[in-house]
């Protein structure tokens, strides 16, 4: 079976004009030191590549277990404006947690 | 409420009756009769709707605030006003005056003579944005005196010091326009507890605020992920999820719980979700009352349903205040049918190529047009190696400057009926205006805010 952040973490997004914060929130301390290591900005970005432009800010808070990726460019202009069926990217932390990551150590 | 009400170490218990404008009705009258609340918090403005209610208040000058405003407030006056609940509430979206009018007229209506309702004015500075076309908006950097003919309003984000004022007034009603939504929630326990702007405490406040602004989404609504492996993200009765109070003591402590009997959870796990929902930089959530700092912040159960938050740290507030500019920025036509069955994707695909190409032999251009297959890439995009689903809709969307040119989307997929691919079913389309909101700062120094006190 495939390791994915979902086995690990859960989450919520959030918009504010272009840009959408996803948190992802660690069930246990081995899984956040996992995520640390390999759920990157880098990874993110090739998972949400079409979706936003960038850049990605990874915030990290060690007493949740959880961190906060912040991406800009990622809501087609905006709730106000977007063309797409999710202006506010409320389905976006469900694409954070398909991401598929290696076999824990 | 008064610092003198709060003797001792008795906490204020604050209650989020709303989270969006059109949210549950009956959790908010729970926690008046059953929640032993002080004070009633009905958060209900989103980003644009300011914006759209403006709009309403130029066709019609009563209006301009929340539509739903009268009957929420019918639903739970009586009940607050027996047991001294003091509701606050930014309904008055772009008429905070006609909205406290609105709610007098229930006052007296219920029986309720003698009930103040106070309206918050000075947050609309659409003269001082219109005067000063050489500002830049925060997101794109494009000047505002390149739209200046399309906007409809500005308002700042006011914080809990403005609000302070109208409760200082002694209303049993406080009805805003904009206002940053945690400090709903924070001046009244500034008000109850004497603090005053600076103080320390106000992270904790403003934390607490953060934490209740969205009602059902720290009480395991938008939360729940069935059936993983222990029932982690299970949440009980989730059809009757009950809404958060919360305490917050003197010395800005804080405890988050719910009224006992409903459904929902409060605990870690919800907490988390919720303290990061829409927040970005942790060490520095900027709002008109400080600069909150939560990097610090941890959740401790203390019984079933009921967390203390610990840890969250204030700066002091920033000398300018964010105001949204809402403007007029054209049209959006979108049409949408399905198809099913044997080929369903081929034929889907088919339907949305004979829009695009109707739409280009009419002459049509848009500033963006979408074509996309609800079931397979509406979401987060084509990816290879999906599965093709049982069922396809096709989604076609497409915005300009020509209310008729948006229109005429919907129609040519609404023709794909007769004259498209077989088997289409189950039409739709619309169209509307697009109000977008981007965001300027204004000194606080240019800031005039006043209080309206009407008695039923």
């Amino acid at each position: 079976m495939t390791l994915r952040v979902h086995d690990l973490a859960h989450g919520r997004s959030g918009d504010k004009g272009d840009r959408v914060n996803i948190s992802v929130i660690a069930y246990d301390e081995a899984g956040f030191r996992h995520l640390g290591a390999h759920l990157t900005c880098e990874r993110v970005m090739q998972a949400f590549a079409g979706l936003a432009q960038g850049p990605c800010q990874r915030f990290v808070l060690p007493k949740l277990l959880a961190y906060n990726f912040v991406i800009d460019g990622a809501l087609d202009g905006g709730v106000t404006r977007s063309m797409r069926m999710d202006i506010h990217g409320k389905s976006l932390s469900s694409l954070m947690l398909t991401i598929e990551l290696p076999e824990m150590p | 409420m008064t610092a003198a009400d709060i003797a001792g170490d008795r906490p204020l218990r604050i209650g989020s009756g709303a989270g969006y404008a059109g949210d549950r009705w009956e959790p908010a009258l729970d926690l008046v009769e059953r929640g032993g609340i002080d004070i009633l918090v009905f958060e209900c403005l989103a980003e644009r709707t300011i914006a759209r209610e403006a709009l309403s208040r130029r066709n019609e000058q009563s209006a301009g605030y929340n539509p739903l405003l009268a009957e929420r407030i019918r639903s739970v006056l009586p009940a607050a006003r027996a047991r001294g609940v003091r509701i606050v509430s930014n309904m008055g979206a772009a008429n905070p005056e006609a909205a406290a009018e609105t709610v007098t007229g229930i006052a007296r209506a219920e029986g309720l003579a003698g009930t103040k309702v106070a309206a918050l004015l000075g947050d609309d500075v659409l003269p001082w944005v219109l005067a000063h076309p050489e500002l830049t908006f925060m997101e794109t950097g494009e000047r505002l005196g390149g739209i200046a003919g399309r906007i409809v309003s500005a308002n700042a984000y006011l914080g809990a010091d403005a609000i302070l004022q109208a409760l200082g007034t002694g209303a049993d009603v406080v009805i805003t326009g904009r206002v940053a939504d945690p400090a709903l929630f924070l001046a009244p326990a500034m008000a109850a507890h004497g603090w005053a702007p600076g103080d320390p405490r106000l992270g904790q406040g403003c934390a607490m605020g953060h934490l209740m602004e969205c009602a059902g989404q720290i009480t395991g609504g938008y939360f729940a992920d069935p059936g993983i492996a222990g029932g982690v993200k299970d949440v009980p009765e989730p059809w009757a999820l009950g809404f958060p109070h919360a305490d917050i003591w003197a010395d800005g402590r804080v405890r988050i719980g719910k009224v006992a009997g409903t459904g929902g959870r409060i605990d870690r796990m919800t907490c988390t979700e919720q303290l990061l929902y829409e927040l970005h930089d942790p060490a520095a959530y900027v709002t008109p009352d400080c600069v909150l700092d939560v990097t610090d912040v941890d959740f401790i159960q203390i019984a079933p349903d009921l967390v203390e938050v610990t840890g969250a740290r204030a700066a002091p507030r920033p000398d300018s205040l964010k105001v949204s500019v809402g403007y007029l920025e054209g049209w959006i036509g979108e049409g949408q049918l399905s198809y099913a069955g044997i080929n369903a994707e081929a034929r889907a695909r088919l339907a949305g190529e004979i829009v695009r190409r109707r739409l280009a032999q009419r002459g049509l251009h848009y500033d963006d047009l979408r074509v996309e297959l609800i079931g397979m890439e509406s979401l987060h995009g084509p990816a290879r190696a999906r599965p093709a689903p049982y069922e396809v809709r096709l989604r076609v969307a497409g915005r300009s400057a020509d209310a008729q040119a948006a229109a005429i989307v919907g129609q040519e997929v609404e023709t794909l009926l007769t004259n498209g691919p077989a088997g289409g079913a189950g039409d739709f389309k619309a169209v509307r205006e697009i109000l977008r909101v981007q965001s300027v700062l204004i000194p606080r120094s240019e800031i005039r805010t006043q209080v309206k006190l009407f008695t039923a």
